[in-house]
């Protein structure tokens, strides 16, 4: 049966009596009622934590926070307002959009590129898909506390591997100008291998006959991958960036681990901006304005990738 | 290293005789390699002796002269296996809790028909786009209302009910033929008999696909946990490896933050490395983390 495809309800026929209708209504939620006990516990705790959350978010929102001098008082959407007026805010999605463009198209371009060279079935290629995917299951944190040596001025890895190379030694994670990029450099090494297994999946769908016959009329590789590879891909790109735009407003444990949003604000990103509202500043009014803006336009831009995708057959 | 192979079967891309596609491996290989260098350095650092200096930090090759002192300063200043028995229970109560509703979910909207199925359905999808680590600031007071705050329970909470579990397990019931349903309904076998005797026991594969998402995503978990725990001996792995990272690195002691990092990526590098094939297709299957 699919699930899409919803109960079929008696239709009220003019001849039946509406006491006839309602004892078949009732008649059917009984014969439901099987249904609705198996579904209770998981409705139970998606009602506590997901739609009650996205409601008090809401509501919460809508107030001001009680403070000695004043109660809790309906200010509408003053705290929207303080938000959208608030330079850390706009410099915090600022900071996001470069963050998920410039982590998204560089991991996803190396997970094309990994997937490419590494979807023969031999041993080399096995043991370098098994290096390039070790990333993706070490926590954000872990990560962030093998980077922080990396980017150490002056005895760090990088400094003292290449940066002794460059005619001014940058203090990575302590200028303005280059942290946020830096924290960028983590993500991608983090996420590009995760990206790498989807593209592998999508690769098994291009027909071999097709590539092969390709080969023979003298296409070269670039042809095949522009003609007949990349097409075929098309639905795990979207796929992929969907799941690498949400990673990025959602992944914030490096920002957390290493900067606390610094120097001057330049590594601050949404959700750590929410983070400090709410458990530094204790503006749950603000903090859930921030909220309100970001779930607004992920769902908007999940909604919208929801639908390109349903209009193409078959996404992975 | 053959595990992965099973799951790609060979795809030859019809590059004999080319130079571009050899190029883009020699880059792969090449990219592979740095992709390396934080493990390489990490279990370098760990190894190396104090008396190496802090300019021999970053040395990658190995101390001459190893030492397991940075293991044993580490598993002093962090308290390691309480950490790690905090991540643990975390990870099995949610698993277990996610087991009993996303069976029970999965199974009523895999084979039953109710009223307003299509609504209830369309709930649960929402779940996926509301993005929960969004959610924090809401649920955090929930959780203190509740007088779960600083109780593991309370890390684990918003998690017990899964859309994305609901979703796969639904997928996988509905594979099962309802001939053996039907057997079992002769035989006078009661609803929660039959989802335990026959849908259960035929649905492994997709309960341990799921069981690996969701341990490796709460295993890696660091914000939430971070909200609402304070006390010390509650933490988990991620909260007490950043505590202590911030603690080792005042005295830059490198080499014991390296070793403290590769004692929280261990057990599940380890695991992933023996049940490497199980682990890739879980995460093909579910793009979801």
């Amino acid at each position: 049966m699919s699930l899409a495809e919803p109960a079929a309800l008696p239709v009220a026929t003019s001849a039946a009596p509406r006491l006839d209708v309602l004892k078949r209504l009732g008649t059917r939620f009984r014969a439901s009622l099987p249904a609705y006990l198996l579904l209770l516990p998981s409705l139970v705790f998606l009602a506590l934590f997901t739609y009650g959350a996205m409601g008090r978010v809401l509501v919460d929102a809508l107030y001001q926070r009680a403070t000695p001098k004043a109660p809790v008082r309906f200010i509408g959407l003053d705290n929207v307002a303080a938000v959208l007026a608030d330079p850390a805010f706009s410099g915090a999605v600022v900071n996001n959009l470069v963050y998920a463009v410039g982590t998204a198209v560089p991991s996803i371009g190396l997970a094309l590129l990994f997937a490419l060279a590494l979807s023969r079935t031999n041993a080399v290629s096995s043991a370098l898909r098994t290096a390039l995917f070790l990333p993706v299951l070490i926590p954000m944190v872990a990560a962030s506390a093998l980077f922080m040596f990396i980017f150490l001025p002056n005895v760090g890895l990088l400094d003292y591997y290449i940066g002794r190379l460059l005619p001014v030694l940058p203090n990575w994670l302590g200028d303005p100008d280059i942290a946020l990029y830096a924290i960028m450099v983590i993500t991608i090494w983090k996420n590009a291998g995760y990206y790498m297994l989807f593209f592998l999946a999508g690769l098994q769908a291009v027909p071999e006959d097709v590539m092969e016959a390709a080969h023979l009329d003298g296409a070269g590789p670039y042809m095949r991958l522009r003609h007949i590879i990349l097409p075929e891909l098309k639905p795990t790109f979207l796929f992929v960036t969907v799941i690498a735009t949400l990673n990025a407003v959602t992944q914030v444990d490096h920002v957390f681990v290493m900067t606390q949003g610094g120097p001057s604000n330049s590594t601050n990103l949404v959700l750590f901006y929410i983070y400090q509202q709410a458990v530094e500043h204790y503006d749950v009014g603000k903090a859930s304005a921030a909220t309100l803006l970001t779930l607004a336009a992920l769902m908007g831009l999940t909604a919208l990738s929801f639908r390109t995708m349903a209009n193409r057959e078959g996404g992975p | 290293m053959k595990l992965f192979d099973r799951l790609f079967r060979d795809a030859p891309l019809a590059t004999r005789g080319e130079i571009t596609p050899k190029l883009g491996f020699l880059l792969t290989v090449l990219l592979a390699i740095v992709w390396l260098i934080p493990f390489l350095w990490m279990v370098v650092a760990t190894l190396r002796p104090a008396s190496d200096g802090i300019n021999a930090m970053a040395e990658l090759m190995p101390s001459l002269k190893p030492t397991l002192d940075n293991v044993r300063d580490a598993w002093e200043i962090g308290d390691f296996p309480r950490y790690t028995l905090n991540t643990t229970i975390i990870c099995a109560g949610i698993l277990l809790v996610q087991f009993a509703t996303i069976t029970l979910a999965g199974f009523a909207f895999a084979r039953l028909a109710f009223v307003g199925k299509t609504l209830i359905f369309y709930l649960f999808l929402m779940q996926l786009m509301l993005v929960p680590v969004l959610l924090i600031v809401p649920n955090l007071s929930l959780v203190a209302q509740l007088g779960l705050y600083d109780t593991l329970t309370g890390v684990m909470m918003p998690f017990f009910a899964s859309a994305f579990g609901t979703f796969l397990m639904r997928q996988a019931f509905e594979a099962i033929p309802t001939e053996l349903e039907d057997a079992a309904l002769i035989d006078g076998a009661s609803l929660f008999q039959r989802i335990r005797h026959i849908y259960v026991p035929l649905s492994v594969p997709s309960f341990s696909a799921f069981a690996i998402i969701s341990v490796t995503s709460h295993w890696n978990d660091f914000l939430w946990p971070l909200m609402v725990i304070n006390s010390p001996d509650k933490r988990p792995l991620t909260v007490g490896l950043s505590v202590f990272t911030k603690t080792a690195e005042g005295t830059q002691a490198w080499g014991t933050i390296a070793a403290g990092t590769l004692m929280v990526i261990a057990p599940l590098l380890i695991t992933f490395l023996i049940f490497q094939k199980r682990f890739i297709s879980s995460f093909v299957t579910s793009g979801i983390k």
